[in-house]
């Protein structure tokens, strides 16, 4: 008898363990990100104090004389961002036709799949190397023959591989709205005599569409974070940049470039603060993105 | 009478045959279009991998492999430091991220109603999307400030949170595919709910909980960004964990950016090494999924 | 006398506040196949499952009364414990995917960390197969993977399972409903020389599988026990009204 009660007790023990030890985890997840927050926040203080909003719409950056304005940087990350998402919309929409609607299933599919996936495993330090070593010679032509100064690198050379570099995360969400396509409302405009391009235009799309914005919104986020490749092909100058073939900076690879070297509170916290606020603006993007999807298969 | 109705007639049909056949000409020159889009996307891919094989592949032997990077103007050298170092960043991340990845996906795929399964969805959804530079702060202010330094622990603990949304969600997926009647099975032999847990359902699910853990592996492999402030770098050959260490992407970023050739020469090889190894990673998870997939 | 292995005395179970099983009282004396029947959502399967306490797996289920197994509150044991005293068989065949013939049978075993020698092992594997009539026909082959066996030998693989670890009750719930008739026969063959040594009590919406199998039977309805006695008696001369009625096919 009494082994058996030890046995008991050892046994609920271990399941209690085991059960609770599950949930420490889950709970875990949930504090790492409030930290995360919480760590951006306290570390952006003396920057936010010091600077206030004025940090977001001065456009000297000057470390050397105490002034941080991230005006340049802000407007790099969201020109850069922006037209990579222009330049790879009409792209990915068409990948996604490709592979949810014409060639559903069978070799082509299966292909075409694998590589915008590959895409999507380049690293980003390599996409980078690459850029330099192939786009900003090509681009350098480019501005010669547009009478532009040949730097080479800037932001539209850093926004066209950041297009290529986005592509993949549109396409795949893209894909799979089009090809959820409920059957039965193709079947019925096909029926009434439309040909392909009419189902696509007038049904398909108008159906999907806010999956495909919740698409592009996520390709948007992924933009907003990058770092490496951007960072080796934009220039990095402080100034305000005047057209797209300037230099620029984004925020990201400011921080990449000067925050091992940066000294001093304000300037580390200016730094972290631009982090503080690709965190946010991401996150906000994110949970939009999948709420939008949330509601469209429900 | 009758030849004006029939001429009106035939007048509407012949224009309704042309619109018919305009509209069937865009029918094809949309899809011709469509076709002619995705192949043009999928030549930058060729591009890239042509461009880092051609490049790489002169760099390669065994030297490379086998000895440290030179200093500035000597030819030669390799990048032996940074393979070691990636090897060794990865196993700690992986020791760091793999309990905590599976465990929370076991959460969620065996509560997934309750709160903290809602709140632990949405915080590892946020976490996935946290740009990598921001992640590079965050493991600075965690883990390198309080210890003093730079070091290959704190690179892998920015590496190891970066895995984690990916293993758990493909640990929940795979999980929650599982029937019902496993887990009744075990429970009626009267095998503890923790054995029945970690004895047949996470085996019987592991080609997928695996398949996540090698994607997630091929994933972090050429992160750069969030190492750069935690690991940031050594030209030298170190296994300290507490110490600064090199990197494959590491070594990538500071070659690909200096001035000299030979250093772009071992950065094409050390890209080139970077790709065929997720390539391979890719490739593995392929197999592990069809080949150790349990089918109901 | 014979001896009760099982007693429920004003047993109630609930979903929530959904009262599936009303004020169950019944002896289940050793060694004999009792059939549990009735329509659709009259609780039996509810109720077997509440014998091996595999009802408590939903949320907000609970109970209320005795029920006794081997003169032992069933309620008051550990229901780990309990679950290797029962052995239950479910309407869909399910041996572990990742293990071999060998290892499913002696799964209750090895997962539960009893320490066995090989001879041991042998013994067991063999015994159980053959009780659940499938040794011949895997002997050969038991280091293969269950899922290559047919619907009805799966079905006796996991009967064997269940076996080895010397249940005082089997349960099977609707065990051959899944089943061909042929698989089904062989199991029906099977369940009357295996009441020699164990006591079962098999849920069957079949009213024909009941009065060929079983030498007890109880008619559930609604929640209610509304009769069990022999299985002649049940089948020829009910004494409820009710029970008359579902014989005879008037609903159900």
């Amino acid at each position: 008898m009494p082994d058996v009660n030890r046995e008991e007790r050892g046994l609920q023990l271990k399941e209690k363990a085991f059960k609770n030890t599950l949930v420490i985890f889950a709970l875990l997840s949930v504090v790492v990100l409030l930290a995360i927050f919480i760590t951006l926040l306290f570390s952006s203080m003396p920057s936010l104090k010091a600077l206030g909003i004025s940090f977001f719409y001065n456009k000297d950056w000057d470390p050397v004389a105490d002034n941080f304005g991230a005006l340049p940087f802000l407007l790099g990350t969201l020109i850069t961002s922006f037209l990579a998402l222009i330049i790879s919309t009409p792209f990915s929409i068409a990948i996604a036709l490709f592979l949810g609607e014409y060639y559903k299933k069978g070799i082509m599919a299966e292909i075409f799949k694998n590589m915008i996936d590959l895409l999507a495993g380049i690293p980003s330090v390599i996409y980078g190397f690459w850029g330099l070593f192939v786009l900003v010679p090509l681009v350098r032509s480019l501005e010669m023959k547009l009478g532009v100064a040949p730097y080479g690198v800037g932001i539209f050379t850093a926004s066209l591989v950041l297009s290529i570099m986005i592509l993949p995360y549109s396409v795949s969400l893209s894909r799979q709205v089009i090809s959820m396509m409920p059957g039965h409302l193709k079947e019925a405009a096909y029926s009434l005599g439309a040909t392909r391009l009419e189902v696509i235009t007038k049904i398909t799309i108008p159906y999907t569409r806010s999956g495909l914005f919740a698409g592009l919104l996520l390709a948007l986020g992924r933009a907003l974070g990058e770092t490496m490749a951007v960072t080796m092909l934009i220039g990095n100058s402080h100034i305000l940049p005047t057209g797209i073939f300037s230099a620029g900076n984004t925020m990201a690879s400011v921080i990449a470039n000067e925050f091992s070297e940066a000294t001093g509170t304000v300037y580390t916290s200016a730094l972290i603060e631009m982090g503080l606020f690709l965190f946010v603006v991401v996150t906000v993007i994110n949970i939009i993105g999948k709420q939008v999807i949330k509601r469209f298969t429900a | 009478m009758k030849q004006q109705q029939i001429n009106k007639e035939s007048e509407t049909t012949g224009a309704m045959l042309r619109h018919i056949r305009i509209r069937n000409r865009k029918n094809y020159l949309f899809k011709a279009l469509i076709i002619g889009a995705t192949v043009m996307c999928t030549l930058p891919l060729l591009f890239i991998l042509f461009y880092i094989f051609r490049q790489g592949i002169t760099a390669i032997n065994w030297q490379f492999f086998t000895s440290l990077p030179k200093p500035v103007g000597e030819t030669g050298g390799g990048i032996s430091n940074a393979i070691v170092g990636s090897i060794l960043i990865l196993l700690l991340s992986c020791v760091m991220a793999i309990p905590f990845g599976v465990g929370i996906g076991i959460y969620l795929s065996e509560s997934p109603k309750s709160r903290l399964s809602y709140y632990g969805r949405l915080s590892v959804d946020v976490l996935q999307g946290i740009p990598s530079i921001v992640i590079g702060i965050i493991i600075y202010q965690w883990v390198v400030r309080p210890m003093g330094g730079f070091s290959a622990f704190s690179g892998s603990v920015a590496l190891a949170l970066m895995m984690l949304p990916s293993i758990v969600k493909s640990t929940e997926e795979t999980l929650k595919l599982l029937p019902e009647s496993l887990k009744e099975a075990s429970l009626a032999l009267g095998v503890p709910y923790y054995k029945t847990i970690m004895k047949v359902i996470v085996p019987t699910g592991l080609s997928g909980i695996l398949t996540g853990v090698i994607l997630s592996i091929s994933r972090v492999i050429g992160e750069t960004a969030p190492l750069l402030f935690t690991a940031f770098g050594n030209p030298f050959m170190s296994t300290d964990i507490f110490k600064p260490i090199s990197s494959l992407p590491l070594i990538i970023f500071n070659y690909a950016t200096s001035p000299y050739h030979d250093w772009h020469q071992l950065a094409w090889g050390a890209s080139l090494i970077l790709i065929v190894i997720i390539l391979i990673l890719n490739i593995i998870s392929k197999i592990v999924q069809r080949k150790w997939k349990v089918q109901f | 006398m014979e001896s009760t292995i099982l007693k429920t005395r004003n047993f109630n179970a609930f979903y929530g506040e959904n009262h599936v099983l009303k004020n169950i009282n019944i002896d289940i004396d050793k060694n004999s196949v009792w059939a549990i029947m009735g329509p659709s959502g009259c609780g039996k399967t509810t109720f077997i499952r509440c014998i091996n306490r595999m009802h408590e797996l939903t949320p907000n289920a609970h109970v209320q009364g005795s029920m006794q197994l081997a003169e032992e509150e069933v309620y008051e044991m550990n229901p780990v414990l309990l679950r290797r005293k029962v052995g239950m068989v479910f309407q869909r065949p399910n041996p572990f995917p990742t293990m071999s013939i060998y290892e499913n049978v002696i799964a209750g075993y090895s997962l539960n960390g009893i320490k066995l020698n090989r001879k041991e092992k042998d013994e067991i594997v063999e015994t159980s197969l053959q009780r659940a009539a499938l040794w011949n026909e895997v002997k050969d082959t038991l280091h293969k993977k269950g899922s290559f066996l047919s619907g009805g030998q799966q079905q006796r693989l996991c009967i064997a399972r269940a076996l080895s670890m010397n249940p005082e009750i089997l349960l099977l719930d609707e065990a051959t409903s899944a089943l061909d008739p042929i698989s089904t026969a062989k199991i029906e063959e099977l369940i009357y020389e295996l009441s020699t040594q164990f006591t079962i009590m098999m849920v069957t919406h079949n009213m024909q599988q009941a009065a060929r199998v079983s030498n007890k039977t109880a008619f559930f309805y609604l929640g209610e026990l509304i009769e069990a006695d022999a299985t002649k008696t049940i089948f020829t001369n009910p004494k409820n009204e009710k029970t008359q009625d579902y014989i005879r096919g008037h609903f159900g």
